[in-house]
């Protein structure tokens, strides 16, 4: 559902994506992992089309339509979630108006009914339930005050509440103790995983691929794919490191 | 202090970022006049305006008695030239608070002026002042605050902040503080920006279009003028009023 092909991207005249390619089906979590700078940010900022991300070639093709040809809230309409690994905070703005602007915004996008006031709340409710987030954080400004762990906690009751067909995860894992490690990746395998939806995971670490189980995972260095492989090639990052995979790749 | 007689320029302090064609050809004597009010000791008046549309030239002179409150909220979205301007006189232990947002494109000039006298002890005072342009508009904020010898344990603060949406748009501000008592607290700040980029794109990133998006962050950053409302019906009101003045504006 979401074909990036031979993807360059340049932040200011720095190229920092050179030639990615990678797919991910329908019913799928995949995994990116890889060295700092690898361009892993970059990528996701990139499918989301932050201001400043530049494609100067390839292709991202989401369920059929030309991603890159879409402005940022219309690719969220289409479907595209994007996790933020530093969530920003919007001083003046209730997490309830905030998520029930984007949810209304979303529907009218795709020509259905706005929800009411009471069904979003009813919905608001249940989401933040499933993530053991308080009710009263939702009623407070959008990430003010919030600790690392509830900021991310946050995004995943967002995710919930937005239901997209396509969550690209930056780093969602960076910050959260083991506990709330557990319930966030619960919380997307609740959410994220089933016949018609994909994740694109971007993790620095095993531990959160340990509860959301990963189709695929690849290593990302100097802005290519450079290797692909199942769960174990985590597993096998974790205990070798990047330098020996990388190492490989070069002399392939 | 002008005399009915003859008409301010920009060369006078109080008028300095004023629109010098509209004083040229001001009538002395819609410019000399001053509304005045009484708020008798130990009572609070509030006057919540709304200045949409057209000029607007409101003078208004306060004296707030002992422990007395004097509150006024209010909102310049119109031009050419508008200006909304309070002198209040505070007893012992009286309150003046004010919360002014001016709105505004194309080439308006738009601009609160205060003079706060804090003329007796424990006397508390409390401004925020928001400005939104865009073309070439101007958002101004003149605030003096005067305290007397012994007005010991004063008690003033003065907030502004703007936020310019395109090039070309301006704000000027001009705390003044004078200040012969020694046991006073006064603090000012101001600070002039644009919207926040960050903000803006984890709006979109979240389905939410740039206008909403820039609305919702327009209404957070005014909301701070208003908020000393409290939950109040008034408060939507005025809030709303003025957001509605965003969307009939060229942005």
């Amino acid at each position: 559902m979401l074909k990036i092909t031979n993807l360059h991207a340049t932040v200011g005249d720095t190229e920092i994506l050179k030639g990615l390619t990678l797919e991910v089906g329908a019913g799928e979590v995949h995994a990116i992992m890889g060295p700092n700078g690898a361009g892993k940010s970059t990528l996701s900022y990139v499918l989301g089309g932050r201001p400043g991300y530049e494609v100067t070639a390839g292709s991202v093709e989401f369920m059929g339509q030309d991603l890159l040809d879409m402005e940022p809230h219309e690719r969220a309409a289409t479907g595209m979630f994007l996790g933020f690994q530093y969530p920003v905070e919007i001083p003046g703005v209730s997490n309830v108006q905030f998520l029930r602007e984007a949810l209304n915004a979303q529907r009218a996008a795709r020509g259905e009914e706005a929800l009411t006031g009471g069904e979003f709340l009813k919905l608001a409710k249940e989401k933040a339930g499933l993530l053991k987030l308080d009710m009263e954080m939702l009623k407070r400004q959008v990430n003010v005050g919030f600790s690392g762990g509830e900021k991310k906690r946050s995004e995943m009751v967002q995710m919930g509440i937005l239901n997209p067909k396509f969550a690209v995860l930056d780093e969602t894992d960076s910050g959260l103790d083991i506990d709330a490690l557990r319930i966030v990746g619960e919380g997307i395998n609740t959410i994220m995983r089933g016949p018609s939806t994909g994740v694109l995971l971007i993790t620095h670490y095993q531990r959160l691929l340990e509860v959301v189980q990963p189709d695929k995972v690849h290593v990302l260095a100097n802005g290519r794919i450079v290797k692909t492989g199942g769960p174990e090639l985590a597993l096998h990052l974790e205990e070798e490191g990047y330098d020996q995979i990388l190492g490989e790749a070069a002399a392939a | 202090m002008v005399d009915a007689a003859t008409l301010p320029t920009t060369r006078d302090e109080d008028w300095r970022y004023a629109d010098g064609a509209f004083l040229a050809a001001a009538d002395p004597a819609v410019l000399a006049e001053w509304r005045t009010l009484e708020v008798p000791a130990g009572e609070t008046i509030r006057e919540v305006n709304s200045h949409l549309s057209g000029e607007t030239m409101d003078r208004l002179r306060v004296h707030v008695g002992k422990g007395g409150r004097f509150e006024a909220f209010a909102t310049i979205a119109g031009g050419k030239y508008s200006r909304v301007e309070i002198e209040v006189t505070l007893e012992e232990g009286a309150h003046f608070e004010f919360g002014g947002v001016t709105l505004g494109g194309g080439d308006k000039v738009q601009e609160f002026v205060t003079r706060t006298i804090h003329a007796h002890p424990n006397a508390t005072s409390n401004q925020v002042v928001r400005a939104v342009q865009w073309g070439q508009s101007v958002g101004n904020f003149l605030g003096r605050i005067e305290v007397a010898r012994d007005a010991q344990k004063t008690d003033a603060a003065q907030n502004f902040r703007a936020i310019l949406l395109e090039k070309g748009a301006s704000a000027n501000t001009k705390p003044e503080l004078e200040i012969f008592a020694d046991d006073v607290l006064c603090a000012h700040g101001a600070a002039i920006g644009q919207l926040d980029k960050q903000a803006s794109f984890y709006m979109a990133a979240r389905g939410i279009p740039p206008k909403v998006a820039r609305k919702l962050l327009i209404q957070a950053f005014i909301g701070d003028a208003f908020e000393a409302i409290g939950a109040d019906a008034q408060r939507e009101q005025i809030l709303e009023n003025t957001l509605a003045m965003l969307d009939q504006g060229a942005m």
